[in-house]
């Protein structure tokens, strides 16, 4: 509570910060209108009214807006943190899949597990597996100061290369050209919540996953505010060399950074194949979209993990709206371009944050600017 | 002997993509700004070029298939400077991070190319089909020259020879010309360059443009001769040149080896049980798959004390800064 009387409540949400990021929407929606007038001028308005309030339309909607926010809120917190320390992890899709691999693996393959033990196994196999990926990058970067965005990229492909392999070899559903269905009680239980978001006799994939995710934001928001670890990796995000100075191990850091990170990703691999949702890993030599979608999710929320619990509502939000847009002939290829107009603009927001802030201060005349960050 | 023909032709045709594209690399980065966009402008090359194909065949209009190609080849590096301006401004005058707008590129192109597909195609899908004029099944005198001629001049494209020309021009551009110079020096050293009155930003928008061009063009040569019809993704190719772009560690000569390495790897992951050879290893094609990326990463723990990376790729460039 000191904190809020220090920097007052809009300083605390990082209010300039976010104006930045809704600058950054309101140019990617303006983006997309355009996008639809031009493809078919006379459904664009409804095609747009769709994307923009069809996830609110009904209570089944809803529950899809948390199912698809889910495995993107876990990685949007895997960037974030690692974000926080200073690296750009962009091989969350690597950690996410094999984390999803390692969870289905436990979920057809343990029945030996009763009950929620299987669950919790299977979602434990998704963050370890995470966490041993995200290594990689970490102690590269560590002690052969190997750029992280490279070495990440490499890992996204040998995760995906690798976990089709795995598939192939361990879990393969040849009739679908996927993995096989997990054992029913692999699953995160639903807590009801299908039954609360429902169309009529039409229930929506929300499950107890959502918790899980804004339980591990919490738990984000925990170690780096509240905890000495999370007070040296930020130290090392903002200045390595004085982190160094001051007794920090900044290896250390950036290895115990990409693990936590990892393990983030893994388990939004397994929150989305453990939604109890009929998803199983397709054999496709396709990155998963997930993992990317972490990014624009951490960016929008400048790092922040309460604030990446509400930018991944919105993408998945989106989501759902560029679904339902269908019904128009909209493809819903739109989501992906407004979400990556909107990705292009925050990379400007620390200089619309700078011109936000001056604004700021002219109007105070002081100088002293309250703002958060 | 027939099997090393196939072999090489096979390699060809992934390694000239991956050539062209890692030398794009090549001039962004050694101008100071790393461009991981390659894989998104690759795409839109790719569908700029093919769309155009499709359109003039579609219309009827006879026309050579070897001209047909040149302005498809055109059509893509138009459309390539196009996007990468889109990244060359936000990294150089917004002084954006060079990552995260690359990545907002990558994010774009295939959702566009889907979108944009199915609006202009008739049958409503995002496939952009074309027919193949333009193989060659054997170049005139030169497809006579025993080995030599059955193995690069017998089942070919035109897009072969342009890879070895582009090679060779981005080689002596490189290290002949005072352009070259200036803009290793802006990826080097900026403030130095910049003291000796060069202008960075020129410079490097110079970087990034021909970097489109070079990715526009490669992502357009590995539909070609590999497929029938483009499909909104060029699989990769784009991070995979990337990785040709560190193994190559930013020189042409060595990108040139390290693109046919990868691309022999290619091939023979895609051909791995019909090589008699590889038959009786029997390495899952997942194995050849992973290998350059594998062999990316060791060699990124080896060199990166000593990389031979352009020092200042990936920093905006600031005047104020000693």
């Amino acid at each position: 509570m000191n904190e809020i009387k220090q920097r007052g409540l809009w300083g605390l949400l990082g209010f300039s910060s976010a104006l930045s990021s809704f600058a950054a929407i309101a140019v990617g929606l303006l983006f997309g209108f355009f996008l639809l007038l031009i493809a078919n001028a006379t459904d664009a308005a409804a095609g747009f009214r769709t994307l923009i309030t069809s996830g609110f339309s009904d209570l089944k909607s809803m529950g899809q807006v948390l199912y698809f926010a889910t495995p993107i809120i876990m990685t949007g917190l895997s960037v974030g943190f690692a974000g926080k320390t200073g690296l750009f992890n962009i091989g969350a899709t690597g950690q996410f899949t094999v984390g999803a691999y390692c969870a289905v693996f436990v979920g057809v393959r343990f029945s030996f597990l009763p009950g929620l033990t299987l669950c919790l196994a299977a979602l434990l196999a998704a963050m370890l597996a995470g966490a041993i990926w995200g290594s990689i990058p970490g102690l590269l970067k560590a002690w052969l100061n190997v750029n992280e965005v490279i070495s990440c990229i490499m890992m996204n492909y040998i995760g995906m290369y690798l976990v089709n392999y795995l598939v192939i070899q361990t879990i393969y559903n040849h009739r679908h050209n996927a993995s096989m269905n997990v054992l029913s009680n692999a699953n995160v239980p639903r807590l009801g919540l299908d039954r609360i978001f429902r169309d009529g006799n039409i229930v929506s994939s929300a499950n107890g996953g959502i918790f899980i995710a804004i339980l591990a934001a919490i738990a984000m928001y925990v170690i780096l505010e509240k905890t000495t670890l999370g007070y040296e990796l930020k130290a090392c995000g903002l200045n390595k060399n004085a982190a160094q100075y001051a007794g920090i191990s900044a290896k250390r850091g950036i290895v115990t950074a990409m693990v936590i990170s990892g393990a983030l990703a893994g388990l939004g691999g397994a929150l989305l194949y453990l939604s109890g949702a009929g998803k199983n890993i397709d054999v496709v030599d396709v990155l998963a979209q997930e993992g990317f979608n972490g990014i624009p999710v951490a960016l929008l929320a400048l790092n922040n993990p309460i604030g990446i619990i509400f930018s991944g509502l919105f993408i998945g939000y989106m989501t759902v709206g560029g679904f339902n847009m269908q019904l128009y002939n909209f493809s819903p290829q739109v989501v992906n371009m407004i979400v990556a107009v909107i990705i292009y603009f925050s990379a400007f927001a620390l200089l619309v944050k700078g011109f936000i802030q001056k604004l700021g201060q002219r109007e105070k005349q002081s100088g002293k600017e309250a703002g958060g960050e | 002997m027939s099997t090393v023909y196939f072999l090489v032709q096979q390699t060809m045709f992934f390694s000239i993509p991956l050539l062209i594209v890692a030398l794009g690399g090549m001039f962004s980065e050694r101008g100071g700004v790393v461009n991981i966009a390659l894989e998104g402008i690759m795409v839109f090359g790719a569908f700029a070029g093919i769309v155009m194909i499709d359109a003039v065949q579609s219309a009827g209009i006879a026309i050579n298939g070897q001209l047909l190609l040149l302005l498809a080849i055109l059509t893509a590096a138009a459309t390539g400077v196009l996007v990468s301006l889109a990244h060359a401004y936000a990294s150089i005058h917004m002084k954006a991070d060079q990552v995260i707008s690359g990545t907002a590129i990558n994010m774009l192109a295939p959702a566009f190319a889907i979108f944009v597909g199915r609006v202009i195609n008739t049958r409503g899908t995002q496939q952009v089909r074309f027919e193949d004029w333009f193989h060659l099944e054997k170049v005139p005198v030169l497809g006579s020259i025993p080995v030599l001629g059955d193995m690069l001049f017998t089942n070919a494209y035109i897009t072969t020879y342009l890879g070895f020309f582009i090679l060779i021009a981005a080689w002596a551009l490189l290290y002949k010309t005072k352009f070259g110079l200036r803009l290793r020096a802006c990826g080097d050293h900026p403030q130095a360059a910049d003291s000796a009155g060069i202008s960075v930003y020129k410079m490097r928008y110079a970087g990034v443009m021909l970097s489109g061009v070079l990715a526009g063009i490669g992502g357009l040569v590995f539909v070609i001769p590999t497929s029938r019809e483009f499909n909104a993704t060029v699989s990769g190719y784009g991070f995979l040149a990337l990785a040709v772009l560190i193994f190559g560690q930013w020189k042409p000569l060595r990108i040139l080896a390290a693109a046919f390495f990868f691309g022999l790897l290619k091939a023979v992951a895609a051909g791995s049980s019909g090589l008699p050879l590889l038959k009786d290893i029997a390495l899952p094609s997942y194995f050849y798959k992973m290998m350059p990326f594998i062999m990316t990463l060791i060699v990124l723990a080896f060199t990166s004390r000593k990389s031979q990376a352009p020092r200042a790729a990936g920093i905006p460039y600031d005047k104020g800064v000693r």
